[in-house]
């Protein structure tokens, strides 16, 4: 039978073939590995892996994430092990024959982020990169580069320079004035796919304390709170650009996924919703088939982007 | 061999409120069907979401398991924030996710003096600890509380072992648990073992009481926990031993050694929840 749920997501000079369009959101799925115990991750359609940097990272100080309402907020820092324990220890552990396994990649310069993902895209088990040029929670780099089109641009084509034929995927910054002046700066600059929205900053204070939630003061929402601003980048990118886009922000059920690609979505991240129940992904992926039967949907590919906008 | 976790859905059996009757003190025992699983040791901990909980609370919650056995589970907790007081209205029937069981566990010896020390709430893992031990007239333990005695679940422990309360009310009546700990720490320094659970304050105390008399001892920590299954990253503690993973230890134009004497995070609910003494930074 043929799987009504494949997605091939076309980029210009790679391409992304999924099973189904759930992938996992960077920074809330681990390595995979802890996600092992939950459930078969050769469901999904893929995963995007903590954020790696060249050297391993500390991250931020303690307290670090906080609950709020219908979201939480995050300063971590990406933490993480390095690229070359990934390699190592991590990477050969995951069921890459059968997964795609995405590296989501951080660096503090264009050189940086140029040498990390020419190692990541050599390596035959990392079907795609994704550039974070969002991350609002490290001093230097991060959101930096995804605010101004022309570094998003240098980080794009360098990145792609080094990638082969690894798709190159960009995580864009909701935290902008014109989000379609990034995005379009990233195709100019030779990205495959682009991925909409990295969290919002936000913040959150105890009043008895009078202390911030965060000892980073200011962190990332995520989470339901976000969805709407999430899909609204979605739709302004997705016309906007001739790249296939991956929707991500506060998808919690199935039938969140299909208003990402109502909205014009090839694929979805799962994020925050994996802290409220660890299978969160694979129940997302698995609800997914009865969910189009439920509107109708015969193909993702007709119904992508086919929102009725009234004249 | 610990028991690989697993996310089950259980059902409230009943929710009994702990302390005097009529008054509310915010201490409940939550009995629950049982997990299912083949082993569990004390010191690991479950998340719980009700099943049923708007996206308004989106984390579960981590809590000590005190005891489980064929035919349920219990929970200790005490009203503290907006999740645990949605639990407090739990009645029986209501189904919660459940994710567990969860990291490490205590040191349990046989036929070793084993001194626990319990600040508050976090006595809830002993109950476990004590009906477990091989050799629970081995074990003893001070227990620093704030509320009346009877909102804590001081039965289950005093019926496996000898319990010395001290009711914290006036400022010299820490002082006094604190001088009481420290001789106490101090007679199981040769050959014994000690176990902590509690605040983060209470466990800076045993810990630097600890390092003085050269004790072995284990620390259970309380941090804020978005997962439980370590990726949120939220709830990391600073360590000086090296990971069992091996990451971390590689550094890019630094040698092993290096690496390994430099302190570095990692997560409390899966590598530990429990911790040896000279082994963590607390805050």
């Amino acid at each position: 039978m043929e799987n009504k749920l494949r997605v091939t997501v076309n980029g210009p000079g790679g391409t992304l073939d999924l099973k189904n369009p759930v992938l996992t959101a960077s920074g809330t799925f681990g390595y995979g590995l802890e996600f092992m115990p939950y459930g078969d991750l050769t469901s999904l359609g893929g995963i995007v892996v903590k954020g790696l940097s060249l050297l391993p990272r500390e991250g931020n100080p303690m307290p670090r994430v906080a609950e709020t309402t219908c979201g939480m907020l995050n300063a971590v820092g990406l933490q993480n092990c390095g690229v070359e324990v990934f390699l190592r220890d991590k990477l050969p552990q995951l069921p890459t024959e059968q997964l795609p396994v995405i590296a989501n990649l951080y660096a503090t310069s264009v050189n940086e982020f140029a040498e990390l993902g020419g190692v990541l895209a050599s390596e035959s088990g990392i079907a795609a990169l994704e550039v974070n040029i969002s991350c609002p929670n490290v001093g230097e780099g991060g959101v930096a580069f995804g605010q101004d089109p022309n570094m998003a641009r240098a980080v794009t084509a360098a990145v792609k320079k080094r990638a082969g034929d690894t798709p190159v995927i960009v995580k864009l910054s909701p935290n902008v004035t014109d989000i379609v002046a990034i995005a379009k700066a990233c195709e100019d600059g030779g990205a495959d796919i682009l991925c909409c929205v990295n969290t919002l900053v936000g913040m959150a204070v105890d009043l008895p304390s009078r202390k911030p939630l965060l000892a980073n003061v200011v962190g990332g929402l995520s989470g339901p709170a976000i969805k709407p601003v999430a899909l609204r980048c979605v739709w302004q990118v997705s016309r906007a650009v001739s790249l296939p886009v991956i929707g991500v922000g506060g998808i919690t059920c199935a039938e969140d996924v299909l208003e990402f690609i109502l909205a014009g979505a090839h694929a979805i991240e799962v994020g925050s919703a994996n802290f409220t129940r660890p299978d969160a992904a694979f129940r997302i992926a698995a609800e997914l088939p009865a969910a189009m039967d439920k509107y109708a949907i015969a193909s993702l590919d007709e119904f992508r982007g086919s929102l009725r906008i009234d004249q | 061999m610990l028991q690989q976790p697993i996310l089950t859905q259980l059902t409230v059996m009943d929710l009994v409120p702990f302390g005097n009757a009529g008054s509310d003190t915010g201490f409940y025992a939550l009995r629950l069907t049982p997990p299912g699983w083949e082993h569990w040791s004390p010191g690991q901990f479950v998340m719980l979401r009700p099943a049923d909980a708007s996206p308004e609370h989106l984390w579960g919650r981590p809590f000590s398991i005190c005891r489980v056995t064929p035919k349920d589970m219990v929970i200790f907790f005490q009203t503290r924030g907006r999740a645990t007081t949605a639990m407090a209205k739990l009645a029986p029937g209501n189904v919660l996710d459940v994710w567990g069981p969860l990291g490490n566990s205590f040191a349990v010896e046989a036929k070793t003096l084993t001194l626990l020390l319990a600040g508050g709430i976090g006595i809830a893992p002993f109950v476990g600890y004590v009906q477990h031990h091989p050799t629970p007239w081995d074990l003893s333990m001070e227990f620093g509380h704030r509320m009346p005695l009877e909102c804590y679940p001081i039965d289950s422990i005093t019926e496996y072992t000898m319990v010395e309360a001290h009711l914290e009310k006036e400022p010299g009546d820490l002082q006094f648990f604190i001088e009481r700990m420290d001789d106490r720490i101090q007679k199981h320094a040769e050959n014994g073992l000690v176990l902590a659970c509690g605040p983060t304050p209470f466990l800076c105390t045993v810990q630097r009481l600890a390092l003085k008399h050269k004790a072995r001892a284990q620390l259970s920590l309380e941090t804020r926990m978005a997962c439980g299954v370590g990726a949120c990253l939220g709830c990391v503690v600073k360590t000086h031993l090296p990971p069992d993973d091996g990451s971390s230890i590689i550094v890019h134009g630094e040698g092993d050694m290096a690496m390994r004497s430099k302190s570095h995070n990692v997560q409390t609910c899966t590598c530990g929840p429990v911790f040896w003494a000279d082994g963590v930074t607390l805050a």
